[in-house]
């Protein structure tokens, strides 16, 4: 599946885009980030509060709660500043 | 009408093609955001808006036909800048053509409420202390919630 990250997730991450195999065990979104977080302080640390990411599955915004499919394209980004 | 792009705009051009081919038009209600100078306390020599391609344009999709779906609209507009901006910059042109004021008012301030809120932009400031991502604010989050209809509102 593909990752993308945007704004401040992308600078502390050090990561814009990257295709990955889905983990084992990773069923949703919320299990997804809980194994982006083992991966390295800087992705603990960008993904240490939720309630300052959204998350967006196939272009459209998701809870935690959804599932995950092999082809996903997954983004985590800040809330928005636009306009 | 989306678009999505780097380059400025011509306000009077933008607004003359709007209504040109209709006269039904009655009205035509317009919002310019710019790039200010100042964030709180700090000076602001420049901006950088980043955005998700493809999402950005799902979005202001979805909000422009919502926008449609409420109010009688004859036509209406979202152009949204990216890219690096200096203060005095245009960002945003939203309009809204119909055949009476009163839809063309209340369709051009929920597109720019839900625009504000929805569509993946993200501000970096260039300021003294260096570059700083730009907060979300609460009080658009306030603003946009104003048009949720009742039954949906959580």
């Amino acid at each position: 599946m593909k990752l993308l990250y945007f704004a401040w997730l992308r600078t502390r991450t050090g990561v814009g885009e990257e295709e990955i195999e889905r983990p084992e065990g990773v069923e949703t979104v919320q299990d997804l980030v809980e194994w982006l977080r083992k991966r390295g302080p800087e992705f603990a640390e960008a993904f240490a509060n939720m309630k300052v990411v959204r998350a967006a599955v196939n272009q459209t915004y998701v809870q935690l709660e959804h599932p995950l499919a092999e082809g996903d394209e997954i983004a985590f980004f800040p809330p928005v500043t636009g306009g | 009408m989306i678009r999505v792009q780097t380059e400025d705009f011509d306000v009077g051009a933008e607004l003359a093609a709007l209504s040109t081919d209709d006269h039904s038009i009655g009205g035509v209600t317009s919002f310019v955001g710019y790039v200010r100078d100042l964030a709180g306390s700090a000076s602001v020599s420049a901006m950088t808006l980043e955005h998700y391609p493809g999402m950005t344009e799902k979005m202001l999709g979805d909000i422009e036909a919502e926008a449609q779906r409420r109010w009688p609209l004859a036509a209406s507009l979202i152009i949204h800048r990216y890219g690096r901006l200096v203060p005095g910059d245009r960002i945003v042109l939203v309009a809204c053509a119909s055949a009476h004021r009163q839809a063309s008012f209340e369709a051009c301030n929920f597109l720019i409420d839900w625009l504000k809120t929805k569509a993946p932009f993200w501000k970096q400031e260039q300021t003294p202390d260096g570059p700083r991502w730009v907060d979300a604010r609460a009080g658009d989050d306030i603003a946009a919630r104003r048009w949720q209809p009742p039954e949906s509102s959580s």
